[in-house]
C-alpha cells in the first residue's frame, strides 16, 4: 500500500500492473470472471466477489441464471469503495449464490490454490482468497455467510474478516441467507483488512439491518497481548476431524498468545458446536429458498421460454440454477412447509438462542475465543464434489459464532504439509478493534509468509 | 429414507423448479441424508427457549418519508428479458 501513499506509484498504475499480472498468470487459477478495464480512482486496486452488484459490470453471483446481468446501480459497499477512490480490478469467482466451501460449485468452472493448484482454494470466496494470496490483486472483498470468508483465507493462508452482522451494508449484494450474509475484507495483512473494514462499514440508511459503529476502527499498533483473556473452546479445538498438522499450529499459535502476554484458559461451547451444523443447514436454506424465488426469468438474467409463464419460470430456474442451489431451496421450501415447520426450521431457531447464549457465557470470562478456522488445509479438487454433507463440514467451526452474529478473523498461523493453516478469534459483537489487534500482535510474531512457496 | 420421491417432486413444485427424473432420484437420495443429518436439532427440549430470527435487537427502524428520485423506466427494464412498452413482457398465464 505505501507506493501509493508515499506517491511512487499511481493508482492507475498499480491498477494496469495488476491487469498485466491477472493476463498473464490467471488461466491457471481462474479466480477472476471478468476484468476492468479501466482505472476509476487513485488509491490501491480492489476485486470484489461476483455478488457485490457494481454499476455497469456484469455481476453474476457464480450463477448462469444471472448471465448478462449488469446492475445499473452501486452497491453501498461499492459506492464507499469507489468514493474512496480503490479503482475496480474485477469481479471474482465463488461457488454458485456463495453455496459452497470449495467454489467447485461455480456455474463458470472452479478457482484452483494458488498454493497447490490441485487443491480447491476453499469459498464460497474462493476467488476473492486466491486472487489476494497469488498476488493478483492487493486486496478484496467477500462475504461470509457460514464461513464464506474465513475458511477460504484459512485455505488460501491470508487475513479474512466477517464482521458484526449489522456493521456492513448488504445494499446491493444479492442475498443468500439474509439473517446471517455478510461482506468481509480479505487482504495480506491485519492492518490492511482493518483499513479497508474502515472504507466499508457502518450504517447505510438503504439496509435497515445496520448500525452506527460504537468506535471508529482503529488501524492496530501494539505488538503485546497485555490484559488479553483468550478462551480456548474445547469443542471447537477438539472437534472431529481436525487433523493433527493444523491442530499443532493451532496449538502453537495458542502458546505465543501467552508468550505475547494473554491470559489463556479452557472453557466450553458444548452444544454450540454439536448442534451449530445441523441449525444453520435448516435455517440458511429455509432464507435461500425464498430470497432465491425472483430468479424466474421474468425482470432480468436468463430466461428460457415456456408455452405459458409457470412453464418458463420452471425452464429458467431448471436451467440456470445448479445442483446446490437446488438442493438448498428444496431443503428450506421442506423445511419451512406445513407440517414441518415447527420441527425443522423452528426448532433451529430455538437452537440458535441457545448459541448465542453459550458464546455470550464465555465472553463473560474471555475478551476472545480461538480455534482453527478449517478442519483441514486445502482439499483436492473434487474430494468432496459429490457428497453434499461431507462438504458441509468444512464450516463446522466458522458456523456456530456466526449463528451467533457474531465477528470473525482468520489469520494465518503457519503450514501442515506445505499448505498453509487458519487460526480463527471470535469476539463478541462489534469487537472488531480488539480482534486486529490481537491478530496483528500475533502476525508480527507468526511472521508467516504469505508468498505461496511455488511463487517464491 | 428421510424424504420420499413424491415429496421432492412436491417441494420441487413449490419452488417452481423442473427436474429431470435422474436429478430426482439424486436429489431424493441426497436431501435424505442432509434431512437425517439435521433432524439433530430435535435432540434437544427447547420448549422453554425463545427463537431467534435475528443476531441483533433491532426493531421498527423508521426513515422520513422523503420522495427521492428513482432510477428511470429504461435503466430499470435495462435487464428485463423481454419488454412491451414499460412493462415487463412474459408468456401468458
Amino acid at each position: 500500500m505505501g507506493v501509493v501513499e508515499r506517491g511512487e506509484a499511481s493508482g492507475a498504475d498499480l491498477h494496469a500492473a495488476y491487469l498485466d499480472a491477472i493476463r498473464e498468470r490467471d488461466g491457471e487459477l481462474h479466480s477472476y470472471l471478468r476484468t476492468v478495464d479501466e482505472a476509476d480512482g487513485a488509491g490501491v486496486p480492489i476485486a470484489f466477489k461476483d455478488l457485490i452488484s457494481s454499476k455497469g459490470v456484469e455481476t453474476t453471483a457464480g450463477s448462469k441464471i444471472l448471465s448478462g446481468y449488469v446492475p445499473v446501480f452501486d452497491s453501498t459497499v461499492a459506492a464507499r469503495c469507489r468514493e474512496a477512490g480503490l479503482p475496480l480490478l474485477g469481479k471474482t469467482n465463488m461457488d454458485e449464490f456463495a453455496m459452497g466451501s470449495s467454489t467447485e460449485n461455480s456455474g463458470f468452472g472452479p478457482t484452483r490454490n494458488p498454493w497447490d493448484p490441485e487443491r480447491v482454494p476453499g469459498g464460497s470466496s474462493g476467488g476473492s482468497a486466491a486472487a489476494v494470496a497469488a498476488g493478483l490483486a492487493p486486496w478484496a472483498l467477500g462475504s461470509d455467510t457460514g464461513g464464506s470468508v474465513k475458511q477460504p483465507a484459512s485455505l488460501c493462508g491470508i487475513v479474512g474478516l466477517r464482521p458484526t452482522y449489522g456493521t456492513v451494508s448488504r445494499y446491493g449484494i444479492v442475498a443468500f441467507a439474509s439473517s446471517l450474509d455478510q461482506i468481509g475484507p480479505m487482504t495480506k495483512t491485519v492492518r490492511d483488512n482493518a483499513l479497508l473494514y474502515r472504507i466499508v462499514a457502518g450504517r447505510d440508511p438503504c439496509d435497515t439491518t445496520t448500525v452506527d459503529l460504537p468506535e471508529p476502527v482503529e488501524i492496530p499498533e501494539r505488538e503485546d497481548l497485555n490484559g488479553v483473556r483468550v478462551g480456548v473452546p474445547r469443542e471447537l479445538n477438539e472437534a472431529e476431524g481436525i487433523e493433527p498438522g493444523v491442530k499443532g499450529a493451532v496449538d502453537r499459535t495458542i502458546e505465543l498468545c501467552r508468550e505475547l502476554g494473554a491470559e489463556v484458559g479452557e472453557t466450553s461451547l458444548p452444544r454450540s458446536v454439536e448442534y451449530g451444523l445441523a441449525c444453520y443447514y435448516l435455517v440458511a436454506p429455509a432464507e435461500a429458498s425464498s430470497n432465491l424465488a425472483r430468479y424466474d426469468g421474468a425482470r432480468y438474467g436468463l430466461r428460457v421460454d415456456g408455452a405459458n409463464v409457470r412453464e418458463m419460470y420452471e425452464k429458467t430456474r431448471d436451467a440456470g440454477l445448479g445442483d446446490e442451489p437446488k438442493r438448498r431451496i428444496m431443503l428450506g421450501a421442506y423445511a419451512l412447509s406445513a407440517g414441518y415447520y415447527d420441527a425443522y426450521y423452528g426448532q433451529a431457531q430455538r437452537v440458535r438462542t441457545v448459541i448465542a447464549q453459550e458464546h455470550a457465557a464465555a465472553f463473560e470470562q474471555f475478551h476472545v475465543l480461538v480455534s482453527p478456522t478449517s478442519p483441514t488445509v486445502a482439499f483436492k479438487l473434487g474430494e468432496k464434489a459429490e457428497n453434499p454433507l461431507a462438504m458441509y463440514l468444512s464450516d463446522v467451526l466458522t458456523i456456530p459464532s456466526n449463528m451467533a452474529g457474531l465477528p470473525g478473523l482468520s489469520i494465518p498461523c503457519g503450514l501442515s504439509d506445505r499448505l498453509p493453516v487458519g487460526f480463527q478469534l471470535i469476539g463478541p459483537q462489534f469487537s472488531e478493534n480488539l480482534l486486529f489487534r490481537t491478530g496483528h500482535a500475533l502476525e508480527r510474531a507468526i511472521g508467516f509468509d504469505f508468498v505461496p512457496g511455488r511463487l517464491q | 429414507m428421510a424424504i420420499t420421491r413424491d415429496e421432492v417432486l412436491h417441494v420441487a413444485r413449490l419452488a417452481r423448479l423442473e427436474l429431470t427424473d435422474d436429478e430426482i432420484d439424486k436429489f431424493t437420495e441426497q436431501l435424505s441424508a442432509i434431512l437425517e443429518a439435521v433432524a439433530k436439532v430435535s435432540e434437544l427440549d427447547l420448549s422453554e427457549v425463545e427463537p431467534t430470527a435475528h443476531p441483533l435487537d433491532l426493531v421498527n427502524v423508521w426513515a422520513e418519508d422523503e420522495p427521492r428520485p428513482s432510477l428511470p423506466l429504461d435503466e430499470a427494464l435495462a435487464n428485463a428479458p423481454d419488454r412491451h412498452g414499460g412493462f415487463f413482457k412474459v408468456p401468458p398465464a
